[in-house]
C-alpha cells in the first residue's frame, strides 16, 4: 500500500473523505435533480 | 485509557507523519450532522398531523408553534458558542465534538419523547435547547484546529468545514423524508422513530469525527511553509485573549459586517420561494420555485468554500468589500429584473447573493485569525456568532413586514419586495463602511509572554515555537 506520509496511509485518507464525501455528493445530486425543475 | 483522558487535548496531539488532510473530514463529520438544522422544516408539516394523521385536528400543533423549534435552536447556537467558546478552545476539539455529539443525539431522543407524549415543550427543550447547544459547540469545535493545521490556507480550511454546515441539509432532507415514509402507517406519522434513528446515526457519525480529529504538535508547520518575513499589515502574529477581543473596535466592526451581510442574505433565503412566485406570477410555478430554493442552497454551500478559499489570495477585507459592493449592485438590480420579467436575471442575482451569504460565514474565522491571532480564534468566533442570532431575527422581519406593509398599502405583489431590496442594499453600504474602518488591532491588546491566561503551550499556534 502506498503511504501519503509516514503515519497516514492513502487508504485512511480515502476512507475518511469517502465517509463524508459520498453522502454529501448523493445529497447534492438529489438536490440538483430537483433544481432542474426550475428550467423545465 | 479512560474516556475523559481519551477526550483530553493532550491525547489528540498528532504523531509525526499524521496527514493534516485527515482533519477536514473530521470537521465535516460534525458540520454535516449539525447542518441538519437547515432541513428541520421537513418535519413541520408531518408534526401538524400527529393526531389527525391525514389532516390536522384542533388538538394538533400549529405551524406557528412549530416554527419556534428552529428559532430556539438558532438562539441557543449563538448563546452556547459565546458561553462555551473558551471551554471549547482550552479543552480541545475532541472533547467539544464528543459533547456536541451527545447533545445533538440527546436533542433528537428528547424530541422523540416529546412527539410520543405530544408535548411541544419537551421538543422545545430537546431540539431547541439541547440541539441548539450542540449546534453552537459543534460549529466552533474544529475552527481553530483547522486554522492551526492550515496556516498557509486558513480560509480554505475553515471554508471546507463550514461548507459542511450548508451541505448537511442535502443529506438530512431526503434521509428524513425516506425514514418517515418507512415508519409511517395508516395510524402513525413516524416522526418519533425518525428522530430516534437520526439521533443514533448522527451520534455515530460525529463520534467518528471526534476520534479522527488531531491537533498539531507545538512547533509543527506544513512542509515547505515559511511564514512571510514581512508580516502583512492586517495579519497579526500576536494573540489577543478572548475577552480582551471584546474591548477592541475591530471585534465589533467585524460583528456588524457579519450581521449586516447575514441579515441581507437570510431574509431572502427564507422567502425565496414565495418571492420568486410573486415577482414572476405565471412564470415561476411552485415546483420551479422549489427547484430555485434547492439551487440557492447549493450556491449557499459552494459559496462557503469558494469565497473562503478566494480570501486566502485576495485578503479577508477585500473579500468582504466584494460582498458589499457586488451585493449592493445585485440587490439594486433585482427590482429591474422583475420589471422587465427576466427570470434568468433574477435567478442569477440571487444565486450570487446567496453564495456571498455563505461566504460571509466561512470567511469570518480567517478574518478573526488575521486580527486576533490563532490562540483564541475559536472562542472569539463563538462570541461573534451572536451576530448570526441577531441577523436571524432582523432579516426575516425586514422582508416579511415590509412586504406586508406594501401589500396592505396597495402595492402590487410583483413589486412588493422592491423596497426591501433597496433596504438590503442600504444595509450593505453600512457594512462596507464598517469593513473600511477595520484596522490592525492595537498592540496593547496583544497577549504578553508572561500572560498566565495563555500559558498552556497546547493552545499556542502551531509553528509559533518553531
Amino acid at each position: 500500500m502506498t503511504t501519503h506520509q509516514e503515519g497516514t496511509t492513502t487508504l485512511q485518507l480515502a476512507l475518511a473523505w469517502g465517509f463524508v464525501g459520498i453522502p454529501l455528493v448523493l445529497g447534492v445530486l438529489q438536490t440538483l435533480v430537483n433544481a432542474m425543475k426550475l428550467f423545465q | 485509557m479512560s474516556l475523559l483522558s481519551f477526550l483530553d487535548r493532550n491525547h489528540t496531539i498528532a504523531k509525526p507523519g499524521f496527514s493534516r488532510w485527515m482533519v477536514p473530514p473530521a470537521a465535516l463529520c460534525v458540520h454535516l450532522c449539525i447542518g441538519q438544522a437547515y432541513a428541520f422544516s421537513v418535519f413541520n408539516l408531518p408534526m401538524t398531523k400527529l393526531i389527525g394523521i391525514s389532516q390536522s385536528t384542533p388538538q394538533d400543533w400549529k405551524l406557528t408553534e412549530l416554527g419556534w423549534i428552529f428559532s430556539i435552536a438558532i438562539f441557543f447556537l449563538g448563546v452556547s458558542s459565546a458561553v462555551f467558546g473558551r471551554w471549547v478552545e482550552e479543552g480541545g476539539p475532541r472533547r467539544a465534538m464528543f459533547t456536541a455529539a451527545l447533545c445533538w443525539a440527546g436533542g433528537f431522543f428528547v424530541s422523540a419523547i416529546g412527539v410520543y407524549a405530544h408535548s411541544l415543550w419537551t421538543i422545545y427543550l430537546g431540539y431547541g435547547v439541547l440541539g441548539g447547544i450542540a449546534l453552537g459547540i459543534g460549529y466552533i469545535s474544529p475552527v481553530s484546529t483547522l486554522i492551526k493545521w492550515f496556516p498557509d490556507r486558513p480560509g480554505m480550511a475553515t471554508g471546507m468545514a463550514i461548507m459542511g454546515f450548508g451541505g448537511g441539509a442535502f443529506i438530512a432532507s431526503p434521509l428524513s423524508v425516506w425514514l418517515m415514509s418507512k415508519f409511517s402507517t395508516p395510524t402513525h406519522v413516524g416522526v418519533a422513530e425518525t428522530f430516534i434513528v437520526l439521533g443514533a446515526v448522527y451520534f455515530v457519525f460525529m463520534l467518528v469525527g471526534a476520534i479522527m480529529v488531531r491537533v498539531p504538535a507545538p512547533g509543527w508547520r506544513p512542509a515547505g511553509y515559511t511564514p512571510a518575513a514581512q508580516p502583512k499589515r492586517l495579519i497579526t502574529r500576536n494573540d489577543v485573549f478572548v475577552y480582551d477581543a471584546l474591548k477592541t473596535p475591530q471585534f465589533w466592526l467585524i460583528w456588524w459586517v457579519l450581521c449586516l451581510n447575514v441579515t441581507a442574505g437570510i431574509g431572502v433565503l427564507g422567502q425565496a420561494s414565495a418571492m420568486s412566485q410573486e415577482m414572476f406570477p405565471g412564470h415561476i410555478t411552485p415546483v420551479a420555485a422549489a427547484g430555485f430554493v434547492g439551487l440557492m442552497s447549493l450556491f449557499n454551500m459552494g459559496g462557503r468554500f469558494f469565497w473562503a478559499s478566494t480570501s486566502d489570495y485576495i485578503g479577508r477585507k477585500n473579500t468582504y468589500f466584494v460582498f458589499m459592493v457586488l451585493g449592493f449592485i445585485l440587490y439594486c438590480t433585482v427590482p429591474y429584473t422583475g420589471s422587465v420579467g427576466s427570470v434568468v436575471g433574477f435567478v442569477c442575482c440571487f444565486l450570487v447573493i446567496i453564495s456571498m451569504y455563505g461566504g460571509g460565514f466561512s470567511t469570518v474565522p480567517a478574518y478573526l485569525k488575521d486580527m486576533f491571532g490563532t490562540r483564541y480564534v475559536g472562542a472569539i468566533h463563538g462570541l461573534l456568532l451572536t451576530a448570526w442570532s441577531m441577523a436571524g431575527i432582523f432579516g426575516p422581519v425586514l422582508v416579511n413586514y415590509i412586504r406586508e406593509y406594501n401589500v396592505t398599502h396597495g402595492v402590487p405583489k410583483a413589486q412588493a419586495y422592491n423596497t426591501t431590496m433597496y433596504i438590503m442594499a442600504g444595509l450593505l453600504v453600512i457594512g462596507f463602511i464598517c469593513n473600511l474602518l477595520i484596522k490592525a488591532v492595537d498592540a496593547r491588546f496583544h497577549m504578553k509572554e508572561s500572560d498566565a491566561r495563555g500559558s498552556d503551550p497546547a493552545l499556542a499556534p502551531a509553528g509559533a515555537q518553531a
